[in-house]
């Protein structure tokens, strides 16, 4: 899978730009790829370690105990419930489940993947805006500070997995069903890295900076427009990547408990329950295809935020 | 020495001077105890003036600085600046302040540094346009304006920091230490510019240096002053002519100034050693 994305490494380089874009890319691509291999092979071993005792069980009912040592690894490839699935078995899963089944088919990864993206939008949506006004409050009013932070750190040392049925149950009851008791499971866990890293970054001013403002008579609504609001920018930035991989994380195990919706979580249920290994593995790798393109969506637009601002070494 | 002294219509607030200061005190409160910033300071500063504080650090230059601008309070005695208090006068953005690091704010272009006072104050978008631009010759900044600070040498940023601080034309100017991170030949040239500035404006000037040549070539009157507790030491007046070039650093009446100037800090400085 890595052969086809490391070609441009060995073509002559084209001329000019596109040629410095392709090198760029290659430099980058190179560590990376690196990393994907190494642990590539570290699971290939690892699915023969863990699958041994099973082909071995499997090998002395078909009486072919003797078939040699190659047949043995490749037995512990292809077995049809294995403790671990092997990479390849993995992604024919998710292959099929994505491409051979329609998208709005219970069975297709994509749909689950959807309907996990969409809870999670909205929950991260709804967590950084809640984020984001907590931490205007906690500047902003000193007793506040003192008095609403540590409820805000409180809030994350309750473990989600014994929360999130409750907030399922509770929103029921006040006939708030469908994406949003899943979304308010995502928003409870992406509120807090927001409003910690906002509320360090409306402080991160240096002081020469805000006496600037202090000779000019600004006020305080001004002093966050033009001073700490884009000064808090590469803090926000910072906390809204691990909030969209918290959102992510919060609406799985939303789904777990409320698996009726269908999403990831459910499809992992739904794996467990049945001993469909390589499904739930599918479903693994496909949440964290998702929260690696979420915190990449991010970064994209960190870029484009910060370069508009001037950081353009 | 006397000329600190100023004689005073007790609290009278149509002072005719730009700054006044009457027996000015500021302790500080620290862990160590409390830190004698300012000791009883009279000092007053006539519309058009151009006065250096020098002193060594820890003298107050500073500290007296940001009392005029109403970045501290002083702990007794009274201040006023432009016949008001100075809380009063910082609120109708009576000065402008050239701080020691420019202080541009790195994700504005120089322009939009330099229009930062004039968005806050209202100024409309026109009259902003035409002032930035403006205030970018006035320093040799013209072509400068879409570049971003960490574009800019060190000089220019202070430049910038300077047409910032001159954008809403306060005819009072407070400047602490500005061309101090400045190499010497890069100062030379801003001190030159800063003379023209003043002549040409007739703007107050209060100005923090340690440096006795800077002091010396700039100030109608320099302010020396000797720490622990921070406290005026002498006051000496410069007649210079106020179309002055570099050159004059080479009279003897220059080094005289000079002279007591470097006497005075000396005096101040010897018992705390």
């Amino acid at each position: 899978m890595s052969t086809d994305a490391a070609l441009p490494l060995r073509r002559p380089a084209p001329r000019g730009r596109l040629g410095a874009g392709l090198r760029a890319l290659a430099g980058r691509a190179a560590p990376v790829l690196t990393v994907v291999l190494v642990l590539v092979a570290a699971w290939y071993a690892a699915a023969v370690a863990m699958n041994a005792d099973g082909q071995r069980q499997a090998f002395e009912r078909a009486g072919t105990a003797d078939a040699g040592w190659r047949a043995f690894v490749a037995g512990t490839w292809a077995q049809g419930h294995p403790r671990l699935p092997a990479p390849h078995q993995v992604a024919a899963e998710i292959a099929h489940s994505v491409l051979d089944v329609s998208p709005t088919s219970k069975r297709s990864l994509a749909f689950h993947a959807a309907v996990t993206l969409q809870a999670t939008a909205l929950g991260f949506l709804l967590g950084a805006a809640v984020g984001f006004a907590l931490s205007l409050l906690v500047v902003h009013v000193p007793s506040l500070d003192r008095g609403l932070m540590p409820w805000i750190v409180a809030s994350q040392a309750v473990p989600i997995v014994a929360l999130a049925p409750m907030i399922v149950v509770i929103l029921a009851q006040v006939s708030v069903t469908g994406l949003l008791p899943k979304a308010a499971i995502a928003a409870y866990l992406s509120f807090f890295p927001v409003a910690v890293g906002m509320a360090k970054g409306l402080r991160s001013p240096e002081p020469s900076h805000v006496d600037l403002l202090r000779t000019y008579s600004a006020s305080r609504w001004q002093a966050l427009r033009v001073l700490r609001l884009p000064a808090s920018l590469p803090f926000l930035f910072a906390s809204l990547k691990v909030g969209v991989a918290a959102s992510l994380v919060g609406t799985v195990v939303a789904e777990v408990t409320k698996s009726e919706d269908g999403g990831l979580g459910a499809r992992l249920l739904a794996g467990s329950y049945y001993g469909q290994t390589v499904q739930i593995w599918a479903a693994l790798v496909v949440a964290s295809a998702c929260g690696a393109a979420l915190v990449g969506l991010v970064a994209a637009v960190e870029a484009a935020v910060l370069r508009r601002m001037g950081a353009g070494r | 020495m006397s000329a600190a002294a100023v004689p005073h219509p007790a609290g009278a607030p149509a002072s005719p001077f730009a700054v006044e200061a009457r027996d000015l005190s500021l302790v500080f409160d620290t862990g160590d105890g409390p830190v004698h910033a300012l000791s009883h300071v009279d000092l007053a500063i006539r519309p058009g003036e151009f006065v250096s504080l020098i002193g060594p650090s820890g003298c107050g230059k500073t500290t007296l600085l940001r009392v005029i601008a109403d970045l501290e309070s002083a702990t007794s005695g009274s201040i006023a600046v432009k016949g008001m208090g100075p809380r009063e006068a910082r609120l109708k953005r009576s000065y402008g302040y050239v701080f020691q690091a420019p202080a541009l704010y790195p994700w504005r272009s120089v322009a939009r540094n330099v229009a930062l006072p004039l968005e806050i104050m209202g100024f409309p978008k026109e009259e902003r346009r035409r002032r930035v631009a403006a205030g970018l010759d006035l320093v040799d900044l013209g072509g400068f304006g879409g570049k971003f600070p960490w574009q800019l040498s060190g000089g220019m940023q202070q430049r910038a920091s300077i047409a910032r601080a001159l954008s809403f034309d306060p005819d009072l100017l407070l400047m602490d230490e500005p061309f101090g991170a400045l190499d010497e030949i890069v100062r030379d040239k801003l001190n030159a510019q800063l003379l023209r500035l003043w002549h040409r404006t007739g703007k107050t000037v209060v100005f923090v240096t340690h440096s006795i040549p800077e002091a010396v070539f700039l100030s109608t009157r320099i302010v020396v002053m000797s720490p622990r507790p921070g406290r005026i030491h002498d006051v000496v007046e410069c007649g210079f002519p106020p179309d002055r070039t570099l050159d004059i650093r080479e009279t003897p009446a220059f080094l005289g100034v000079a002279h007591r100037v470097r006497e005075g800090l000396r005096a101040g400085h010897a018992y705390v050693d």
